[in-house]
Formats: C-alpha cells, sequence, structure tokens
C-alpha cells in the first residue's frame, strides 16, 4: 500500500472526488489488483458457467480488532463460509466500506490488508466494491459488506429438505471460541486469556468433503450468531424432524467453558465463525468423521447428534448427567446472569 | 474446570438419584429457594430423573424475578433523565410498565451492563459531569458487592455516584412462603451461595419453629442430587434439622468480612418483593449515614409506583403454589421474547427455565 499522506479518514474520502480516487488508488486498487477490478468499471463483469451460489452479510463488529483477527478477515471468511455452506466453491467477493470519519488509516490499511490475506488464503477475488464515508457518531468506526458468489459443486445437492431420520449430525470443531474470545476484550468485561477468534475459511474442508462424499451430504451450515442451539433448532423447524445431541459430545475447549461458566453464558449459543456443522447420510458417518479429523480444519470434529422423528420440531439434548433438556433458540442477546 | 467436571460426573451423580429412587416411599414436596438450582436442575435434565414422589417446586431466589416492577421504572425515569444507569445483564430485558431498560437503551439512554459495581464506581470516576447509578438489586449474595461500591465511592470522594437498590433477604422469604396457608412445602433445599456469605446461624431458627429440614445446597448436578437425597431422608426418618451439603463452600459463620461490610452501608427494613407485597425487614435499606449514596432520595424518585400485569400470576409462581406451565398465558401471551413478568425473564426465572430447557414442553 502506499502512503495517502493522510492520519485519518475524513468525510472528502467518500466524496468521490480527488480523495477519494486516492484512496481507492493508494490503498484499494493495488492491493486487490486483478484483471476484474483493474476494469474500474462501475461493476465486474464475469463469467461463470455454472449454478452459482450467492450470498451476502455485512459485518458490524465490536471491537474491530481483537485475538485472532480483525474485521476485515471475519468479513471475508464469514461470506466466504456462507457460499461454501450451499455446497459451492466461492470465486469472487465484492467489498463495501462504510467507514466513520476519523478512523485512522493505519487500521484500515490493517483491515485491508487483512481481506486481502484472507481472499488469497480462500482463493477468492476481489471484483467490485464501494467505499463510503458518513460523520462521527453516524457509525461505529467501520462496517463492512461483502457479497460471495461461488461455483456449485457438480455432486452437491444441499437441502435441508434431504435430511431424513437416522442422519447423523458432525461439527467440525470445538464450539463457542469466536464469541468468547470477542467477549473477553468487549468494554467492561475485560478478562484475561489466551483465547483467539477461530475466524478461518471452510471452503477447502467442504470442497473436499463433497469431492467424497457428494450428495450423502444432506446439510452444511454455519452457526454463527445465535450459535449451534439456535441453528439446530431452525434445521429442526425447518424440517418438523427432532433433533438429538448429547451435550458430552460436543467439542468444547476448556478455556472456553471456564469463561462461559464464569460468565453465566451457554456455549451453545455462543458465537462461533470457523465452525459448520454437516448433516450426513448414516452410512458414511465413520468416513466422514475420519476425513474431517485428517483435514486441517477439523481436527477436532466429532460426531454430537442425530435426526429423529421423535419430539419433532424440538432439539433434544443428553445432559452430562444423563438428564434430557430442550434447547431452545436464542431470544435477543444473550444475557450474563446476575449471580 | 476440574472441580465442575467431578461435580458434573454421570457416575456419582447417578448414585444419588439410585439412592432417593430406593428410600423414597412417600410423596414429598421438596422447594429449591435459588434461581440458581432451578436453572440447574432443568438445564441438566435432573427433573425428570427423580421419583415421581419427590416433586421439586421453585423457589423466590431469583433477583430479577422478585424485584417490583416499579423498580424498573425508576431506573428508566433515570435514563431519561441522563443518568448513566449501570446493571447487571438479566435486568435489562425486564419489561417495566411501559418499556424495558433495553428499550429505553434503544432511544438513548446510556444504559451499561457490568458483572461488578465497581465498574460503575470507575464509570463515575472517568464521568465527573455525569451522574452515575448502579442498579444494586439480589439478595445477600450481590449486597457485598455493592456495598463495597459505595465504600470505594466514599473513598474516592466522589459525589456522582450513587445506587438503586433494592436488596432482599431469603430468611424471611422463607418464612413469608411457609406462613401462607396454601403452602405445601415439606423441605427446603438452602441457597448455597447466600449461605457463603451469611453462614447457617440464621437457618436454625426456622428449622425448630416450623419443624421443616432444610439442606444448605450447591448447584452442581451432583450438589442438588446430594442435597435432594438430604432432605427426602431427613422427611422418610421423620427428622428435621439444618444440613450442609455445600460445606465445601459454606460455613457456620458465613464471609465476616462481606457480612462488616453489608452492615457498614445497609440495614434491615421492609422490601417490596415483586409479586408477593411486602413483607417486613426482608431486606436491605441504606443507613442514613448513606443516604447521599441513595439514588431514590437523590434523584427524587421514590413516588414513582405501577401496578402489576394482572395477568401475571408471578406472585404464585415464586409462592410455589403454581408451576409456570399451569399458568394460562405461558408460552402464549408470555414468552422469553415477550414477557408480561419477571420469571419468564431472567434464565434463573422459574418460567424461562421451564421455556427454555423443560421437555415437559414437548407436547
Amino acid at each position: 500500500m502506499e502512503n495517502t499522506g493522510f492520519e485519518t479518514i475524513n468525510l472528502g474520502h467518500g466524496s468521490g472526488g480527488e480523495l477519494t480516487r486516492n484512496l481507492l488508488d493508494k490503498v484499494i486498487f493495488n492491493t486487490f489488483s486483478n484483471p476484474f477490478l483493474d476494469q474500474k468499471h462501475d461493476g465486474a463483469i464475469v463469467e461463470i458457467n455454472s449454478k452459482i451460489a450467492i450470498s451476502t452479510d455485512s459485518f458490524v463488529i465490536t471491537p474491530i480488532f481483537f485475538k485472532g483477527g480483525n474485521i476485515g478477515e471475519l468479513a471475508v471468511n464469514g461470506t466466504v463460509n456462507d457460499v461454501a455452506m450451499c455446497g459451492a466453491i466461492p470465486k469472487y467477493l465484492s467489498l463495501a466500506f462504510i467507514i466513520e470519519e476519523g478512523l485512522k488509516m493505519t487500521e484500515f490499511e490493517r483491515i485491508v490488508a487483512s481481506v486481502k490475506k484472507a481472499a488469497d488464503e480462500s482463493g477468492v477475488l476481489i471484483i467490485t466494491g464501494d467505499t463510503k464515508v458518513v460523520e462521527r457518531g453516524k457509525g461505529d468506526k467501520i462496517f463492512i459488506n461483502t457479497t460471495g458468489f461461488g461455483q456449485v459443486h457438480p455432486k452437491a445437492n444441499i437441502s435441508v429438505h434431504n435430511i431424513k431420520a437416522g442422519d447423523k449430525i458432525l461439527v467440525n470443531g470445538n464450539i463457542a471460541q469466536h464469541g468468547m474470545a470477542i467477549m473477553s476484550e468487549r468494554e467492561g468485561l475485560e478478562f484475561e486469556s489466551d483465547l483467539v477468534s477461530d475466524t478461518t475459511n471452510l471452503n477447502f474442508l467442504v470442497k473436499d468433503l463433497l469431492d467424497a462424499f457428494g450428495e450423502k451430504i444432506k446439510l452444511f451450515r454455519d452457526p454463527t450468531r445465535g450459535g449451534l442451539g439456535t441453528v439446530l433448532h431452525e434445521i429442526a423447524n425447518d424440517i418438523s424432524k427432532g433433533v438429538f445431541v448429547k451435550e458430552s459430545a460436543i467439542p468444547l475447549e476448556k478455556q472456553v467453558a471456564a469463561a462461559c461458566e464464569m460468565l453465566g453464558l451457554d456455549p451453545m449459543y455462543v458465537a462461533n465463525e470457523g465452525v459448520f456443522l454437516v448433516v450426513v447420510d448414516p452410512s458414511i458417518e465413520t468416513e466422514v468423521l475420519a476425513l474431517m479429523r485428517n483435514h486441517k480444519r477439523g481436527i477436532n470434529a466429532a460426531l454430537i447428534g442425530e435426526f429423529t422423528n421423535e419430539h419433532p420440531n424440538k432439539v433434544v439434548m443428553e445432559s452430562l448427567i444423563g438428564g434430557k433438556r430442550i434447547v431452545s433458540p436464542l431470544v435477543g442477546e444473550q444475557l450474563p446472569r446476575i449471580c | 474446570m476440574k472441580h465442575l467436571s467431578e461435580y458434573r460426573n454421570f457416575e456419582a451423580t447417578k448414585k444419588y438419584l439410585d439412592e432417593i429412587h430406593k428410600i423414597t416411599t412417600k410423596e414429598w414436596n421438596i422447594m429449591e429457594i435459588c434461581g440458581g438450582q432451578t436453572h440447574s436442575l432443568v438445564k441438566n435434565g435432573i427433573l425428570e430423573l427423580l421419583p415421581e414422589k419427590v416433586r421439586m417446586i421453585h423457589g423466590p431466589g431469583c433477583p430479577v424475578c422478585v424485584t417490583p416492577l416499579n423498580l424498573i421504572d425508576k431506573a428508566i425515569e433515570l435514563l431519561e433523565k441522563g443518568v448513566i444507569v449501570c446493571s447487571f445483564g438479566d435486568m435489562i430485558r425486564v419489561p417495566g410498565s411501559k418499556k424495558s431498560l433495553l428499550e429505553a437503551k434503544a432511544v438513548g439512554g446510556d444504559l451499561r451492563i457490568l458483572y461488578s459495581p465497581l465498574e460503575a464506581v470507575s464509570i463515575a470516576k472517568e464521568n465527573p459531569d455525569k451522574e452515575v447509578v448502579f442498579f444494586a438489586v439480589g439478595f445477600e449474595t450481590t449486597a457485598p458487592a455493592n456495598a463495597l461500591s459505595v465504600l470505594h465511592a466514599e473513598k474516592e470522594g466522589l459525589n456522582n455516584y450513587s445506587i438503586l437498590a433494592s436488596h432482599v433477604l431469603v430468611p424471611p422469604a422463607m418464612e413469608a412462603i411457609l406462613d401462607d396457608k396454601l403452602c405445601t412445602i415439606d423441605a427446603f433445599l438452602g441457597a448455597g451461595h447466600v449461605c457463603a456469605i451469611m453462614g447457617m446461624q440464621e437457618y436454625y431458627p426456622l428449622v425448630e419453629k416450623y419443624k421443616i429440614p432444610i439442606v444448605i445446597t450447591g448447584f452442581e448436578p451432583l450438589d442438588l442430587v446430594q442435597g435432594i437425597y438430604m432432605a427426602v431422608k431427613q422427611l422418610e426418618e421423620g427428622i428435621y434439622k439444618l444440613e450442609n451439603q455445600y460445606a465445601r463452600v459454606v460455613k457456620e459463620h458465613g464471609n465476616t468480612a462481606a457480612i462488616k461490610v453489608i452492615n457498614t452501608i445497609f440495614e434491615v427494613g421492609a422490601r417490596e418483593w415483586r409479586g408477593i407485597g411486602e413483607i417486613p425487614n426482608s431486606g436491605y435499606v441504606i443507613k442514613e449515614a448513606y443516604r447521599k449514596y441513595d439514588a431514590e432520595a437523590k434523584f427524587n424518585i421514590s413516588h414513582i409506583k405501577v401496578p402489576e400485569n394482572p395477568n401475571c400470576i408471578a406472585g404464585e409462581i415464586l409462592r410455589g403454589i403454581k408451576k409456570p406451565n399451569q399458568c394460562d398465558q405461558f408460552g402464549k401471551a408470555c414468552k422469553p421474547a415477550n414477557p408480561l413478568g419477571a420469571p419468564m425473564v431472567s434464565s434463573e426465572g422459574a418460567c424461562a427455565a421451564y421455556y427454555h430447557f423443560s421437555t415437559h414442553l414437548t407436547e
């Protein structure tokens, strides 16, 4: 990136005039340069000769820098993963910034560098974008929107409606890590920990699973906001089936469990980034688990439960001591308890 | 975490559950006082593992649930006056007469969610031109930290810090429940964390007066099944005494340093309980010498009084007369997203615990 000559972003950087051009040329275009973006057209013209998957997401996180990442890589990985969850290979991303005036230029550059790194790592190109600047107080440092486009894998047949009773549910790794890492740095809640966000791309593991098992994979879903509990509940409701999970099978790192315990939060509702669940035909559960555990994004993969015709629309969890309870969806934000 | 895994151990818990099944011959109603215990009972699915004859009745020990409606309106009034109001997390969604603290925040109120009242003192120090109020609710458990915040503010010479206090006490609530003609409680599980502060002394007279077993109990699954076992054993043997299941935390005389801090700032006085009404000598009020830290006096808001929602039977729930799923509004007009009363809000509230976790809801 070249020096823009500015220490902070001001309203002029979003005016569309000289300052905008300066910012785009020096920070954006030379970072993300590729044949599509370099056309500097109003939009990008690309060719995709297959079914395509499209997903969009806005990122409004506080704090924007956290242990294990920043809003930039989150904005790439989040959308890349959403496209991957459709059974697609992510190819292109749009990238739109809404910046609050006063953001330090060095912070913006750090974020842009992280976007670039995350895009390279997941094999996607930034092909179009937008930059707006709003008055101080009208934003929260920086908001990012990304839209992802991907080619649907030829062997993929991902649909919640393909799920049958007896199908198995697996997750690729430890849950609740991202949410607790963010929580540990949030104003007023800071606590000492080594927790880092698990933000990462999941598209390569998804592709390997589809290459190997094709349509025996019924569903991918990444339980970001609302956590694993909310997502399981949504799926159960979509298809009027029950979900049965075992608490003892759900992978949870000790430090994350301790932090949840301390703050009175339930890890089933804490946000994830590098986590996805996959629903598979019971005939392949062992092979799927083995493949996942052999992949760097699935070392802690686990079989956590299955779909059932009993208790339709309900997620029932067997507790560590063998009791049963319902996992209901999260209502509003998860609130810490008094004592 | 080792400590936690020990108390969530399947084998150890099963051993006590088997014993409870073995010794139970009659029907018993046991009330767990504390909302934390209710939460753990339902979250771990313990209720359905107990014999049908052993029924758990969920007590009033949820601080959010017993905080009177008008206190929430008072906190909202403070927000609207431009005061920085600091609160524990689960108070903020409780509906007041018109809105909740969360809704008051959405329209511009400066509401901060904190884990410790001492953080509120820091906020007061950092904002000398603003008034800062900590919404000090809870039982004996949270009283020491709230009292300590006043002592810290005094030490720092802060004139812009005060507390909106609604502290309630467990033993008077137990008496009120036992004095109720409709009371069917045979034994209590005492609130472990409250006793960690206050000790065991206050409970001997209750055992004697009402001839009722009380077992001070912790919060993990193993604690709870052991506490229930101890209570059932007393009942089956026809004896009544005070026992301490939670001895790893609760000592005979409690935490004397914490009690001293409480007694510096607070004195015992009448308190209003949501759904139950005013109980004499059932709470802490701020002593005269510290009145300048009392937000009610400081901001002249003590006149605010509002009636409860007539469709909410929180009072009967909190006294153990009805179970949440026996309420006509339960799961229909009253849900966690739109609660009619406080027990549906807090994760410790009996109604929310039933709504979220209980498999009784399968139908």
